[in-house]
């Protein structure tokens, strides 16, 4: 049950629903209109058929418009029975809104994700910041049909857009020291209601091993269904590591920095006997309070066996030759 | 009033049909039967004290409501369980047994379940005579025991561990109807008619 604080927002200050609606449409031509116009110039897939979303017809379903009609292929995209948009978006574990499922497509929706820019810090070469416009000119977006598995023990099949996170990492050119990234999410009590309660402390901070960060399953993610990422999904940017249980796939990214320890986590600081750094999704290793061995299928009313590394094993497996997966959880 | 208790699983049959019960209506569905198994069982403890304060016998002389709400918690605990045997372990008894074995937060919910099968039993009138009154009274101080068991329950399963304002608020609600059984608050609140009724 979420008790809510009364707003301290004077009621002259809240944007009325319309104009909010008109701006976000505005917002989102611009984005459109600025793919178009530089993605346009070096991406050489402008011109191929979309690609978004195979096996289903997004329009029919999804009332939005599409902000990124020519997402290029990608060999990883698994073809098992996408879960709806809707579904995706009213059902997210997203703190920093509220525990509820439900909350963060009722809280997320003011959350102003322009101007946004990722400072990158720590042991690289070339720190600095870069910024959300230059994040979706930059770098070929690709469709990335992946598997998502909650630790809770359910998981959805998620058509994401998005590039691998190599590719931003090799720009700041991390130095021999760096081991280890650890990333940030916002931190804004003010847009981020979440955050007055001390469900975790916050920010949100999540971590990978340097090679985990540098597989090229790893993505940071910009979309979903083709749409620009909705903001209780995580907008406007958010790591997707589909081989880990999805609290490891950090939200609303603002910093990463490269560090030669092992960072500590969110989860692990809160309950370091239930969540470890490494949670790879393993159904041999249960949680202390459920079993991880079967996972609920959003949309399917009974349980399904849980992969090792949800799938990804062939493509993952060798990342932990060597190690204990029963003690590194 | 007998058809009032049926109102909670109507709205969840009808809400599984119209696809109203939110992306994954088999959490949703074992999750609202045990809370209404708890709500229930919390009203259940709450008709002894509301009539001593205000003096309507009629609720339980003439309707008998206790009663009633008893046996719709355990109406709504039977739901809870069956939907658990049902949509998480699809009546997989080996996992269930390693459920048994291995988590305790679900082990109290079974021992609340349990509990509550003399007290249904004994809440039939005919079987209600066999019983002394005195052993019935006894009998029936289980509640006590298995409502303490149900918000344990609800309080070690909550996924978000972080967040446990919800089986904190079930626990307030339970010791204000204990505190309501204690002699000297309750002698203070009772109405007139009632104070040389109980102890």
């Amino acid at each position: 049950m979420l008790i809510k604080q009364p707003d301290d927002i004077p009621r002259s200050e809240i944007t009325p629903e319309s104009f909010y609606q008109e701006r976000r449409r505005f917002i989102r031509n611009g984005v459109n209109l600025m793919i178009a116009t530089t993605v346009g110039v070096t991406n050489t897939t402008l011109f191929s058929a979309p690609v978004v979303a195979i096996g289903v017809n997004p329009t029919a379903a999804i009332k939005l418009p599409i902000d990124f009609p020519h997402l290029k292929p990608n060999t990883f995209s698994i073809t098992e029975k996408l879960t709806p948009f809707d579904k995706i978006t009213a059902y997210a574990n997203f703190y920093e809104f509220g525990t509820d499922k439900s909350d963060p497509q009722h809280y997320a929706q003011q959350l102003t994700t322009r101007p946004w820019s990722v400072q990158v810090v720590g042991e690289v070469e070339k720190p600095g910041v870069i910024d959300m416009e230059e994040i979706l000119s930059q770098f070929t977006l690709e469709e990335r049909i992946y598997r998502l598995r909650c630790v809770e023990g359910w998981s959805m099949v998620i058509p994401w857009a998005g590039f691998s996170l190599s590719e931003l990492i090799k720009r700041f050119q991390p130095t021999s020291k760096a081991k280890y990234v650890q990333f940030f999410s916002l931190f804004d009590p003010n847009q981020m209601p979440g955050q007055e309660h001390y469900f975790l402390n916050w920010p949100y901070t999540e971590g990978l091993r340097i090679d985990e960060a540098m597989h090229p399953l790893t993505i940071l993610s910009v979309g979903l269904y083709g749409r620009v990422l909705p903001h209780e999904n995580g907008a406007p940017l958010r790591l997707v590591v589909p081989w880990k249980y999805g609290f490891k796939s950090i939200k609303s990214i603002v910093k990463m920095r490269f560090m030669e320890q092992e960072p500590l986590t969110s989860w692990v600081e809160a309950e370091p006997r239930a969540y470890g750094f490494y949670a790879n999704v393993n159904p041999t290793v249960p949680h202390p309070r459920w079993s991880q061995k079967k996972e609920r299928r959003i949309g399917e009313f009974f349980k399904r066996r849980t992969l090792m590394f949800n799938g990804y094993a062939e493509q993952v497996s060798s990342l932990y030759t060597d190690m204990d997966l029963r003690k590194y959880y | 009033m007998l058809i009032t208790g049926l109102l909670p699983l109507i709205f969840l049959i009808v809400g599984l049909i119209t696809e109203h019960l939110g992306a994954n209506p088999a959490e949703m569905i074992i999750h609202e039967t045990g809370q209404w198994a708890l709500r229930l069982l919390m009203l259940t403890l709450g008709i002894t004290p509301l009539v001593q304060i205000t003096g309507w016998s009629v609720l339980t002389v003439r309707y008998n409501l206790r009663r009633l709400l008893g046996l719709y918690a355990f109406f709504y605990a039977s739901l809870h369980l069956l939907s658990y045997l049902v949509f998480e372990q699809n009546f997989d008894w080996q996992e269930i047994i390693n459920d048994m074995l291995t988590r305790p937060a679900l082990d109290i919910g079974w021992l609340a379940f349990i509990l509550m099968i003399p007290l249904t039993i004994t809440s039939y009138p005919n079987l209600t005579h066999q019983l002394s009154r005195r052993r019935w009274q006894q009998l029936h101080q289980l509640i006590y025991l298995i409502s303490i068991s149900a918000i344990v329950h609800l309080g070690w399963l909550a996924q978000a561990k972080v967040d446990v304002r919800e089986p904190l608020i079930y626990a307030t609600i339970l010791l204000i109807l204990l505190l309501l059984r204690y002699p000297p608050i309750i002698k203070r609140l009772a109405h007139k008619n009632m104070t040389s009724s109980k102890k």
